[in-house]
């Protein structure tokens, strides 16, 4: 086990930096942390009820007569309705509190943050508002998802060549 | 009488005592449902507060705090000399909208939630300094004017941690004056001393533990003032800081323990006070420059007029967090003031 930080430690140390270390590493024994074997699990369950409907919607859309591609489209489109639904009702906060990482990797929590942004900046116009803050905290998603998929086809094509 | 006088480090007191005659606190809602709930002058069920936008409304709180206050004082705006005010928001537009009706000489402070101490502390000096008769001091928070420069939009789910702390929606005022009160409404309370805080930076870059951020700056005023003042904690009936919530607390009470001075008996801290952390689910306590402010100008104010409590030493504590300073991977800076607060 490693052994506690005491106060008098940081207390005592005259450096700077390594004071400002000691009382990091004090300040980390003495602040309470969510459980995170309760996280884990409420995430996989609130998380797999997500995707539990998600596939309940993409059956019912095939057994209607859909392929599955455009059944999954479909579904796309109707968890993101749902999710914005309850982001203006304000209980989407509600679930996530909850649900954690299985409210947010969902295509739910994506369209949450998107209508979370739109809502709040709405006030401050429709080009500096919603135009410009949108994507807050979407934007690096959707950055860093489209490059990392360039990144992803380039090695594929660079398979394919070789 | 003693003059004005520079006490060590960073103290000074006054010749003649600056006068709190009157206060008024008004709340939001979530607070007006806390412990303190009925010690608040108005609570507004409204959190929009009938206006268009969170910044908005805080800037009604404002106006509001001020309106009744006069009221209650029986003041026209023009008795005041000076207005010192602030808020938590960029070029504290709260104070600006919320006080440009009233149309008195201001001067606009920013100490993030310690900003009721640095008011009254400069409001305190220039009366002291025959500079004014009367001066008020106010601050505002706002719950959702706060998420939204601070944090995140109110729709966004996500999971608070455990030593996050909720800012609270209210805003509280006060008129410092030369002159005691005429009108009998318990005992004169006055500020007689300050105690201004330094820049205190311990490295924590976690702005969702902003009690850890904020402890050492408290630790460092109350040590600093009871070294100027040569005074023990027990000179004090309470020792009250602003927003630490329970993680603050505890480091506070550590590291002046450590220091050679126990006040674990006499201290108290708003954000513990003003919400009921299991019920109301606000994790390490209230924060915002209004967390201070409504405490003051309802609970302890009310407590120090009955005389249960007699000498106060008002600390509110402020995280000097900027979103831009943050995302640059600095560290967050505090701050805290004190104010003696004692019943003559």
């Amino acid at each position: 086990m490693k052994q506690k930080t005491k106060i008098s430690d940081v207390l005592k140390e005259n450096d700077q930096t390594r004071r400002n270390k000691k009382y990091n590493d004090y300040v980390k024994d003495v602040t309470p942390t969510h459980n995170i074997l309760i996280n884990l699990v409420n995430a996989y369950w609130v998380g797999g009820l997500i995707c539990v409907l998600g596939q309940f919607f993409i059956n019912w859309f095939m057994s209607m007569g859909l392929d599955k591609e455009t059944a999954g489209a479909y579904n796309v489109l109707v968890l993101v309705l749902l999710s914005v639904i309850l982001t203006g009702f304000q209980l989407y906060p509600k679930l996530a509190k909850l649900g954690g990482a299985g409210t947010v990797v969902p295509i739910t929590g994506f369209a949450n943050s998107v209508a979370a942004s739109a809502i709040e900046f709405k006030k401050e116009g429709q080009v500096f508002g919603i135009g410009c803050k949108i994507f807050t905290i979407a934007g690096p998603v959707i950055l860093y998802g489209i490059f990392s998929s360039w990144v992803l086809g380039l090695i594929y094509w660079i398979i394919k060549v070789v | 009488m003693i003059n004005n006088t520079q006490v060590g480090k960073q103290s000074v007191t006054f010749g003649t005592p600056t006068y709190i005659i009157e206060e008024s606190s008004i709340a939001g809602k979530k607070e007006g449902e806390g412990p303190l709930g009925g010690y608040f002058d108005e609570v507004e069920e409204d959190e929009m507060c009938g206006g268009n936008t969170w910044e908005e409304a805080e800037s009604r709180l404002q106006s509001r705090a001020i309106s009744r206050l006069l009221k209650k004082a029986k003041l026209e705006p023009t008795d005041i000399r000076y207005l010192l005010g602030g808020d938590l928001l960029g070029q504290l537009i709260a104070t600006s909208f919320g006080i440009e009706t009233f149309e008195i000489p201001l001067f606009g402070l920013y100490g993030a939630c310690s900003t009721m101490g640095e008011s009254m502390s400069l409001g305190s000096m220039l009366i002291a300094g025959g500079y004014a008769d009367k001066v008020i001091a106010i601050t505002s928070s706002h719950f959702a004017s706060a998420e939204k420069q601070f944090r995140f939009p109110l729709g966004y789910g996500n999971q608070r941690p455990l030593a996050a702390s909720w800012t609270v929606t209210g805003s509280g005022a006060v008129v410092l004056s030369k002159e005691k009160s005429d009108k009998k409404k318990g005992a004169n309370v006055c500020v007689t001393g300050v105690t201004t805080g330094r820049i205190v930076d311990y490295g924590i870059k976690d702005s969702m533990n902003m009690g850890a951020c904020m402890a050492p700056a408290a630790a460092d005023l109350i040590y600093n003032h009871l070294k100027d003042f040569n005074r023990r904690t027990d000179f004090y009936d309470k020792i009250i800081t602003g927003d630490l919530g329970y993680v603050g607390q505890e480091i506070l009470i550590d590291i002046l323990q450590e220091k050679g001075y126990n006040i674990e008996e006499n201290h108290m801290d708003c954000g513990i006070e003003i919400f009921d952390t299991d019920n109301q689910d606000t994790h390490a306590g209230g924060s915002g420059c209004g967390c201070s402010a409504i405490t003051l100008t309802s609970f302890i104010l009310h407590k120090m007029r009955k005389e249960e409590w007699k000498k106060v030493l008002f600390v509110p504590t402020g995280a000097l967090l900027s979103t831009v300073s943050f995302n640059e991977g600095n560290t967050v800076p505090s701050i805290a003031h004190g104010v003696v607060l004692e019943v003559m």
